[in-house]
């Protein structure tokens, strides 16, 4: 049986060798070890010796020409046997390997394009991670300090840009970390029990906070007022209205129907829409709804305009991207300014009730509650209830108690039939 | 526990295992008639003949050879160089042999080998004999490198090494054969485990990591610097391969600084493997830099002024530490 | 001598097709003396070779799978495929190892005749290695301490002729290499390496003295590799001529030639060589579908585990 030969491999590092001379010509006898041809490759002129034995039928390369190992250079087998089938098979491969080099260019083809991609997506991030840089570096530049003061620092939660380095150059090593911290801290410390408090300056929202509440419940005579209220319909109103909604991949919260239905109260009770200025009271023409959205260490009051003229899934929208701005420090002051009503909601947290503190100069702030599944009595019946807790903390100096009761009242009755809205 | 000598540990070691396995044998130059000619080997020919105490000629490479070949069909030979410098003629032996056959057989063959004999600088005996060889050792996977500093680990840790089933490079110290130290008393066995360091000396301010003859130096200058108020903790890692650091980072979390001193010189060896690792395995605790007490990057002079100057001094270990604890 | 003939020009082959990597030291033409030294050697004797050393180990009675399957560095070969065509083990029948640094291991073999020594066993050592050792000093060692100690080993210095490229008169003034046993102690010999039977009879005579406790015996054995020092070495230091005139030596046409005037028909002794044919493809088969070399075999062989395993 004939067999293709190809060109060996005659060095470890060989990736290609010249077929200099064939020492053997078609027909000639072929013994093991015989030299068919000698090939130059990257280590020297070598000899390539035949590893089988019969008659050279065919040579598949002339001399002078470059190939890689395993190539097909010949053909041996046994005098006048039929190799057309392996010159096909010859010529088959040689074809499939032509093909294949434009293949793997294609491949390499979109490789630069999409390199590029995320280094420019990357350049504008890096600029602003940049930016705020120049601002709170020292003009000295960087802060030398050692891994165990670094550590140190971040449980202890201590700017470095703060504390004196007593090390060469002004490393900030453990000693000025510890004094920093005070003597007895320090020796706590050391004791390695009873830590002292984590001290953490405020930030400028904190301080605004406590600014604001502290003023609040110091001036503002608040009381408040709660009603239970059976939240089944406006539940169901929810589930029906995100129904339609689905196709269009929006969906409205409990907490949006709230705030519509508090606005639409609002307009029937507008005393409560109002404020306290001291020697005249203001009736705001508009509804302006502060709705209270939770931030990494603190909290922020967007307020969605004109709420009682907005459709719920307007309103939705609205809170969604103002909650979204106020996490990621984007809400601009006008956005969070000269709200006429708030409103505060615990409910995902399972607070069934709780009492809100106002945010003046508005007069009353709504607290809204979790639902509640019970039993409730109806006629003889006790049947199964979804129940909610609306808190009102009420300015007495604006809203009387009968002013703030008629205000609950009438908007427990819209929470309960909410299709009245559009009467 | 009583007090012996370094060297006499080192004998008792060898003559207790020889009673206590028959293929234990001892080999080198000088070993027999001579006893040894740091006389760590004296009396063993005569309690053991001449059969299992083998004088041989000056030719390290072929009884390093031998041993090995004998340690492949089950013999637990100790080779004794006469000094490490002199190993370096039976280097080829120790790494392309004895380290290599266990791996390259794929664990089908054993080498049960212990190289042994005095390292490092002794005293004005200049440049070819004052090799500290650990660092050419050390790096050779396959092999177990031991360098004990007291007479307990230098007993304790030849034995184990006897019966180790690796080959092992164990390095002695000439001026370390007159040191005096405790070990347990006749008749009381102890093994110390290979790969396993100790804690030398305890205290709250600074580590030193330090081993073979260093490790007296740094000792005389722990107590120096205890005057002054600064407490050294000293960690003696007693096996270089494979390392044991867990001593070390335990210590350098509580003092959160460390010198390590060694008599290799400076560039690489196990004085940077474990400052590698240290700074790895603790780095949130490091108040400064790492730092190392070496021998000076030289070849050893004859003159006594220039070796002592050379080797490393208590004054060093002292700046260093001081350094470390930003102590002017 | 067939199987170690076919083994070798199936490795050359398989190498060129970059099955096999490394080094590739072939034994062709030097097959009668690894088969008369296995003859006299017995069970519980210990052989060390250098990195030409397929040869030997096959002689020993290593499966072509396993020498093959290392060659192709898979985990069925005889080293799992840590060691390679260098690097054979065969613990089993007492083949401690091919080695590959020039002299290194003659001083190992000492030490395993020492050990049979030292324990009063009844084992030889032997220990092969070309003529390019002889002029490094781990042969001068190993040689005086086994002359010293008289210990049961044998030394048999194939003399291939070329130390890689070099030939023997342009590194050694000594024609005659076995002179050298002197030196040392020992008695020498020199012998031509082509006949099987004259190989056996003087190799077994060293082993007879090394037996009898009468010391160790340098044996320098004029052979010649039909092939380069290695496989990237084309063998341009000597003429075509001089090839074609040692083939004519061939050790196994000179045993077939015997064989034959002995009586022993043509077709039994082809049918041998079919037989080894397929021995060897087999290897091959055995080789290429055997799994690759494992990582956890190389991890845990570093050293041996303190607890023993």
């Amino acid at each position: 049986m004939a067999k293709i030969i190809g060109l060996p491999k005659l060095s470890p590092t060989m990736e290609e060798g010249t077929l200099v001379a064939w020492t053997k010509k078609e027909g000639d006898e072929v013994e093991v070890d015989d030299l068919l041809a000698e090939v130059e490759t990257d280590k020297a002129t070598m000899e390539f010796r035949s590893f089988d034995r019969g008659v050279l039928l065919k040579i598949l390369v002339p001399q002078g020409e470059t190939l890689e190992p395993d190539v097909p250079v010949a053909i041996i087998g046994k005098a006048g046997e039929d190799i057309s089938d392996l010159l096909e098979q010859v010529a088959s491969k040689s074809a499939s390997k032509s093909a294949s080099v434009p293949e793997s260019a294609s491949e390499s083809a979109p490789a630069p394009e999409s390199a590029s991609a995320p280094e420019s997506a990357s350049a504008p991030e890096s600029a602003s991670e940049s930016a705020p840089a120049p601002e709170s570096a020292p003009a000295s530049g960087r802060v030398l300090s050692s891994p165990l003061v670094r550590k140190l620092a971040r449980e202890r939660s201590i700017d470095l840009r703060t504390v004196e380095g007593s090390g060469p150059q002004g490393r900030i090593v453990k000693r000025d970390i510890e004094s920093y911290a005070g003597p007895s801290a320090a020796a706590a410390g050391a004791e390695g029990e009873r830590l002292p408090p984590r001290v953490v300056k405020a930030s400028s929202m904190r301080r605004t906070i406590a600014r604001r509440l502290t003023e609040s419940k110091q001036t503002v005579p608040h009381y408040y007022l709660t009603i239970d209220v059976d939240i089944a319909p406006l539940s169901d109103a929810r589930s029906a209205m995100n129904a339609q909604l689905e196709a269009s991949g929006e969906k409205v919260s409990l907490n949006d129907l709230i705030i519509k239905v508090a606005a639409a109260t609002l307009r029937r009770v507008p005393e409560v829409n109002a404020s306290w200025m001291e020697k005249e009271i203001h009736y705001h023409q508009v509804v302006d709804i502060s709705v209270a959205v939770a931030v990494d260490d603190g909290l922020m009051t967007p307020v969605i305009r004109d709420a009682d003229r907005k459709g719920v899934a307007e309103i939705a929208r609205e809170v969604r991207d103002l909650a979204e701005k106020a996490r990621n420090r984007k809400l601009q002051p006008e956005e969070m300014s000269n709200g006429t009503f708030s409103i505060s909601n615990l409910g995902m947290f399972g607070i069934e009730e709780f009492s809100a503190v106002i945010n003046p100069p508005e007069a009353a702030i709504l607290a809204v509650g979790t639902i509640r599944n019970e039993p409730i009595v109806e006629g003889d019946a006790i049947v199964p209830g979804r129940r909610m807790r609306f808190t009102m903390s009420c300015d007495h100096r604006v809203i009387d108690g009968a002013t703030g009761a008629k205000f609950m009242a009438a908007f427990k009755s819209t929470i309960e039939s909410p299709l009245t809205m559009l009467l | 526990m009583r007090e012996i000598r370094y060297r006499d540990a080192l004998r008792e070691a060898m003559l207790e295992e020889m009673e206590r396995d028959e293929s234990v044998f001892l080999m080198g130059e000088e070993v027999g008639h001579y006893q040894g000619a740091y006389k760590v080997s004296e009396g063993l020919l005569d309690k053991f003949g001449e059969r299992r105490v083998i004088d041989t000629p000056i030719a390290e490479g072929g009884f390093a050879g031998v041993g090995i070949g004998a340690a492949m069909v089950g013999l637990r030979p100790i080779i004794e160089f006469m000094t490490w410098n002199f190993s370096f003629v039976a280097f080829d032996q120790i790494i392309s042999n004895a380290a290599k056959i266990h791996p390259m057989s794929a664990g089908a063959v054993r080498v049960p080998i212990v190289f042994r004999g005095p390292n490092g600088a002794a005293k004005q005996v200049a440049a070819q004999h004052s090799h500290s060889c650990a660092p050419f050792y050390t790096n050779i996977p396959g092999l177990y490198v031991i360098q004990p500093s007291t007479p307990r680990d230098a007993k304790g840790l030849l034995k184990s090494a006897i019966r180790s089933d690796n080959p092992v490079v164990f390095l002695e110290g000439e001026t370390l054969y007159g040191v005096k130290g405790e070990v347990p008393d006749e008749g009381v066995e102890e093994l110390v485990p290979i790969g396993e360091s100790r804690l030398a000396r305890a205290g709250g301010h600074c580590t030193i990591v330090s081993w073979g003859r260093p490790y007296y130096t740094v000792m005389a200058a722990a107590e120096k610097l205890s005057a002054e108020g600064i407490e050294c903790e000293v960690i003696d890692p007693r096996t270089l391969r494979p390392l044991d650091t867990s001593l070390m980072v335990e210590s350098v979390k509580k003092t959160n600084r460390c010198v390590v001193v060694h008599e290799h010189w400076p560039y690489g060896g196990p004085g940077a493997e474990i400052v590698d690792r240290l700074q790895r395995e603790a780095f949130d605790y490091l108040d400064a830099p790492l730092e190392r007490v070496s021998s000076l990057d030289v070849p050893m002079p004859y003159a006594l002024n220039l070796e002592d100057t050379v080797l490393p001094t208590e004054d060093r270990v002292i700046d260093a530490v001081k350094r470390v604890s930003y102590v002017k | 001598m067939m199987v170690i003939r076919r083994f070798e020009e199936e490795a050359a082959r398989n190498y060129a097709k970059g099955k096999i990597g490394g080094f590739l030291h072939l034994y062709i033409g030097q097959e009668a003396i690894a088969v008369a030294a296995a003859e006299v050697l017995e069970e519980g004797d210990y052989i060390f070779q250098t990195y030409r050393d397929h040869g030997i180990a096959l002689a020993r009675g290593m499966s072509p799978n396993a020498a093959m399957a290392e060659l192709f560095g898979k985990d069925t070969g005889c080293s799992r495929g840590l060691g390679g065509s260098m690097h054979f083990f065969d613990v089993e029948r007492g083949f401690l190892g091919g080695w590959a640094i020039v002299g290194g291991h003659l001083a190992l073999a000492a030490g395993t005749a020492f050990k049979a020594k030292y324990s009063g066993e009844d084992r030889v050592t032997m220990c092969f290695f070309g003529e390019g050792s002889t002029n490094i000093g781990g042969f001068h060692e190993a040689m005086s301490l086994a002359g010293l100690w008289k210990l049961p080993v044998v030394f048999v210095c194939e003399n291939n002729q070329y130390a890689m490229g070099t030939p023997l008169e342009r590194t050694s003034p000594l024609k005659d290499l076995s002179i050298k046993a002197q030196g040392y102690g020992m008695l020498g010999d020199r012998l031509e390496g082509h006949d099987v039977e004259v190989v056996r009879e003087r190799l077994g005579a060293a082993v007879g003295r090394a037996r009898a406790g009468e010391g160790p015996t340098f044996v320098e054995i004029l052979t010649y590799r039909f092939r380069g020092h290695s496989m990237s070495d084309p063998a341009k230091y000597r003429t075509r001529t001089e090839l074609e005139q040692r083939k004519q030596q061939d050790p196994i046409a000179v045993v077939r030639g015997r064989l034959v005037d002995l009586g022993v028909e043509e077709n039994a002794l082809d049918d041998i060589d079919l037989e080894v044919d397929e021995e060897i493809d087999a290897a091959v088969r055995f080789a290429d579908e055997s799994a690759p070399a494992q990582e956890d075999v190389m991890m845990s062989t570093v050293l041996v585990a303190e607890d023993g395993s």
